[in-house]
């Protein structure tokens, strides 16, 4: 069987308030908070990026893993916030890890889907028996334009995972995708900030790829919504995945373990692929898990895993993603959060 | 200001903590080096440090030198790693009233600086609360 | 070896020379220090600069100087051991002859800081230190000396305000001279609630950045006394080394190269450290100054900052140290640094050094350091 073999989670301190937020651009955070089910979301820190967070990932996936990391043939990291424009991610974070130099990498892009992207082509690799080990990363420092809606969602985080043939702790039963091009949320090269098409990456978007891509790929597998014990859907806010869950048949509790975006915000590349670690550590052996992902542009991966025997033995052997988004917080005040997201103009 | 090969250069020790073991008498080196300055012995075996130690000492710069500008104000301190061997390093994700000496930390991979807008990113380890 | 004597002594005031470019500022202290010794015609040079480079671009600076004294074609060298460049070059000069190859040879030290920004200097400053492994972190040279302030303040309960005791004595000496950068008291308070720099040091606690320079005239004794100058003898020069990195010492707290240079200049001149009289160190932060004391055992280990709380280094203390003011009131052009320490000691064994003067000195000591001690050279003086 293939599947999973490690998991690992790297959210940052620091958190902002939605209340920080509208203070200043005189917005009323009542209704932020209840239109976006969101209260607060983490930012990176001057030092980190996505790069960054995909090694600390990457580390307590290969904690839980127990693999040498120069067996590791594959690594991809997907992002849409890459530190170089042209130099990739991944060769960094081979070289952090120990993977080098026997190892194919190339960083991967496609809006918030670009993490599942990366998982579906490192677990292909290992099911087609071309490598041993593969490595998929999702990881972002999304940016949210100052006063858009999207600033009180865009936030970082990062979800990685190793794919093998032993020792497997979630195998993957389906895999699945859903495309088309519909331009709901875009970025041109050389502009800071991305745009999008309001109430347009709604219904024609995140709701038609996700229910396409889950109706998919539970026909595939021949399931429904009662054979699965969790689901994980993309979370640019708090409600829409929890919209298209009910529209999809799941209930609450079905969505509630992945669901982390009231208190973490949208980590984009990362967003469901933490949705994912944080239901593999409450998971028990025989569980199935459906997660669904959206990337704007647009499309959908879907992965059905059945859990394992083995996540007893290696849940605790690395921090766990609630624990991670409770640790340590650092709230920022806007000017700070300003600073270091790298909004204030300074003299060059 | 280093260049993309000084960088490049020690991407193993800032990366992956790689030193160098005497053979002889077990006396590390970080970064490793030719000669012994323990034994003059000039046989080494590569190890990887430690990820994990406490503070020995630490300030808090808060006049920075040029590519650090934007950072100030920062912690840096030395640490004794569980293996013996020590290296200073940022220590951050901390307040600075709880910095200690004897404080037990552990090291991250992040960004020390950078180029400018169009130059190298340059990596290593800091030092975050254990 | 050769017995070998100071015969001439020349430095200018220090400070931000802004009309002085290097190769004059050097020049001016260099025809004063001719003048003093009554000499026309040199032997050779050595000229002490940490880096002339980096700060105006100017390497070659031995033919340069040697060449804007009118003493080409005369051997030069210039030589460097960051903040110890003057002590380096008066060893190098003694060196020289006492070995007797050469009679009458120049040791100066010029450092000119002041035609790069702060941040140059700095940067400049940090070259001193571990590059790759200390600097790459972010360290600063302010920062080197507040981890070993910490570590001593938690290891021997020294206090904030003995540290700041030293840039009070410092600056009242500083006061009392005419050549020093700032030659004013201050006062605890004003040092305690100076801007931070480097948690726990504050920018009274460290000295400045300067434009200076330092020369001396070396001779043999025996030509000395036929010239009929004041003998002041050097009869000692210890040198030691150590790493730079201050996380690859043995104990941060303790500057070992201090310590192993004094024993060696202890051991050729057959004195102890209760025998100095007065003594020039490096007081390049006020914790530097503590060290050094501890390390040249003019103090127990670890009770640097009381003995200065006590008055034990004061002016009218029991070992005056650092009369000219240190680096603190003085200033600190890096490479002329090592060798005004000297000019000061060789004043007060002529008892030329007035106000400052310290009765019946007839044996003085210098201190000079690299970097957070990575070097150290002590020199130690006599009446002759």
């Amino acid at each position: 069987m293939e599947g999973i073999i490690g998991y690992g989670a790297s959210i940052p301190r620091n958190r902002i308030k939605v209340e920080e937020i509208a203070k200043v651009w005189g917005a009323d955070a009542p209704s932020y908070k209840k239109g976006l089910l969101v209260e607060e979301k983490s930012v990176p820190s001057p030092d980190q990026d996505t790069i960054t967070m995909s090694v600390e990932a990457t580390k307590n996936a290969l904690k839980r893993a127990g693999i040498d990391p120069r067996e590791i043939g594959a690594i991809y990291i997907g992002s849409e916030s890459h530190p170089y424009a042209v130099k990739p991610s991944g060769t960094v974070l081979a070289e952090a890890i120990g993977a080098t130099p026997e190892v194919h990498t190339s960083d991967f892009e496609f809006a918030c889907k670009a993490g599942t992207e990366g998982m579906f082509v490192a677990y292909g690799l290992v099911k087609a028996g071309l490598i041993k080990y593969g490595l998929g990363v999702g990881a972002d420092t999304s940016q949210g334009a100052p006063g858009d809606a999207l600033e009180y969602t865009a936030a970082a985080g990062a979800a990685a995972y190793l794919f093998g043939r032993e020792k497997v702790v979630a195998e993957v039963l389906e895999t699945y995708s859903y495309t088309t091009d519909t331009p709901d949320f875009w970025r041109r090269e050389y502009q800071y900030y991305p745009q999008h098409g309001g109430r347009f990456t709604g219904d024609p978007a995140y709701f038609k790829h996700i229910t396409g891509a889950a109706k998919g790929i539970m026909g595939k597998a021949g399931l429904k919504p009662a054979d699965i014990q969790y689901v994980i859907f993309h979370q640019p806010n708090g409600k829409f995945p929890l919209r298209v869950g009910e529209m999809l048949g799941f209930a609450k509790k079905q969505i509630e373990p992945g669901w982390l975006v009231n208190k973490l915000g949208n980590t984009y590349s990362g967003s469901s692929p933490l949705g994912l670690t944080a239901t593999l550590d409450i998971s028990k052996p025989g569980d199935i898990v459906l997660i669904v992902s959206y990337g704007s542009g647009a499309g959908s991966d879907g992965f059905v895993l059945k859990v394992t025997e083995r996540i007893n033995e290696v849940r605790d052997l690395a921090p766990k993603t609630r624990e991670l988004l409770g640790k340590n917080i650092n709230y920022l005040e806007y000017g700070v959060y300003a600073k270091f997201r790298h909004k204030i103009r300074k003299a060059e | 200001m280093p260049t993309p090969s000084r960088y490049w250069r020690e991407i193993p020790q800032r990366y992956r903590l790689e030193a160098g073991k005497c053979k002889n008498c077990g006396f590390v080196a970080f970064p490793p080096r030719l000669v012994c300055p323990r034994c003059q012995s000039r046989i080494f075996e590569t190890i990887i440090l430690a990820d994990a130690g406490q503070v020995v000492t630490y300030t808090i710069i808060r006049v920075p030198p040029h590519p650090f500008s934007d950072q100030a104000p920062y912690a840096v301190g030395i640490v004794d790693l569980d293996d013996g061997v020590r290296i200073m390093g940022q220590i951050v994700d901390s307040a600075f009233e709880d910095l200690k000496i004897g404080q037990r930390v552990k090291i991250e991979f992040r960004k020390i600086y950078q180029e400018g807008e169009a130059g190298v990113i340059y990596y290593g380890y800091k030092f975050v609360p254990e | 070896m050769r017995e070998v004597a100071v015969i001439g002594v020349g430095m200018n005031k220090w400070g931000e020379l802004w009309e002085k470019s290097l190769r004059h500022v050097f020049t001016e202290a260099a025809i004063l220090a001719l003048d003093d010794a009554g000499v026309d015609k040199i032997d050779s040079m050595i000229v002490g600069c940490m880096s002339s480079g980096l700060f105006v671009g100017q390497e070659h600076i031995s033919s340069l100087l040697a060449d804007y004294l009118g003493q080409v074609p005369v051997p030069a060298a210039r030589v460097e051991s960051a903040c110890a460049s003057g002590g380096l070059a008066l060893r190098m000069g003694w060196i020289e002859v006492a070995s007797g190859l050469s009679d009458v040879v120049l040791v100066g030290g010029v450092e000119k800081m002041t035609d790069v920004n702060g941040n140059e200097a700095t940067y400049a400053l940090g070259t001193a230190a571990d590059q790759e492994y200390e600097c790459y972190h972010g360290i600063t040279f302010p920062g080197l000396f507040a981890l070993m302030a910490r570590a001593h303040m938690e290891k021997y309960g020294t206090t904030r305000e003995q540290l700041a005791m030293v840039a009070v004595k410092n600056h009242d000496n500083g006061s009392l001279n005419p050549l020093a950068q700032y030659p004013f008291k201050t006062c605890v308070e004003a040092v305690l609630s100076s801007v931070m720099v480097a948690d726990p040091l504050r920018i009274l606690d460290c000295s400045p950045i300067t434009d200076g320079a330092a020369a001396l005239i070396l001779c043999p004794v025996d030509l000395a006394k036929k010239l009929k100058k004041p003998i002041v003898k050097i009869t000692a020069s210890g040198m030691a080394t150590d790493t730079i990195a201050l996380s690859s010492r043995r104990e941060i707290t303790w500057i070992e190269s201090t310590y192993q240079a004094a024993k060696r200049a202890y051991a050729m001149a057959g004195k102890k450290a209760e025998d100095i009289d007065v003594v020039e160190v490096h007081d390049c932060f006020t914790i530097a100054e503590i060290c050094v004391m501890e390390a040249l055992g003019l103090v127990e280990k670890g009770k640097g900052g009381k003995a200065v709380e006590e008055g034990l280094t004061a002016l009218q203390g029991k070992i005056p140290v650092n009369t000219s003011g240190g680096l603190k009131a003085k200033g600190h052009p890096v490479g002329a640094t090592g060798v005004a320490q000297a000019i000061e000691i060789v004043k007060q064994l002529r008892e030329e050094a007035g106000p400052r003067q310290v009765k019946g000195a007839k044996v003085g000591l210098t201190q000079n350091m690299g970097g957070s001690g990575g070097s150290s050279i002590v020199h130690i003086f006599e009446r002759g």
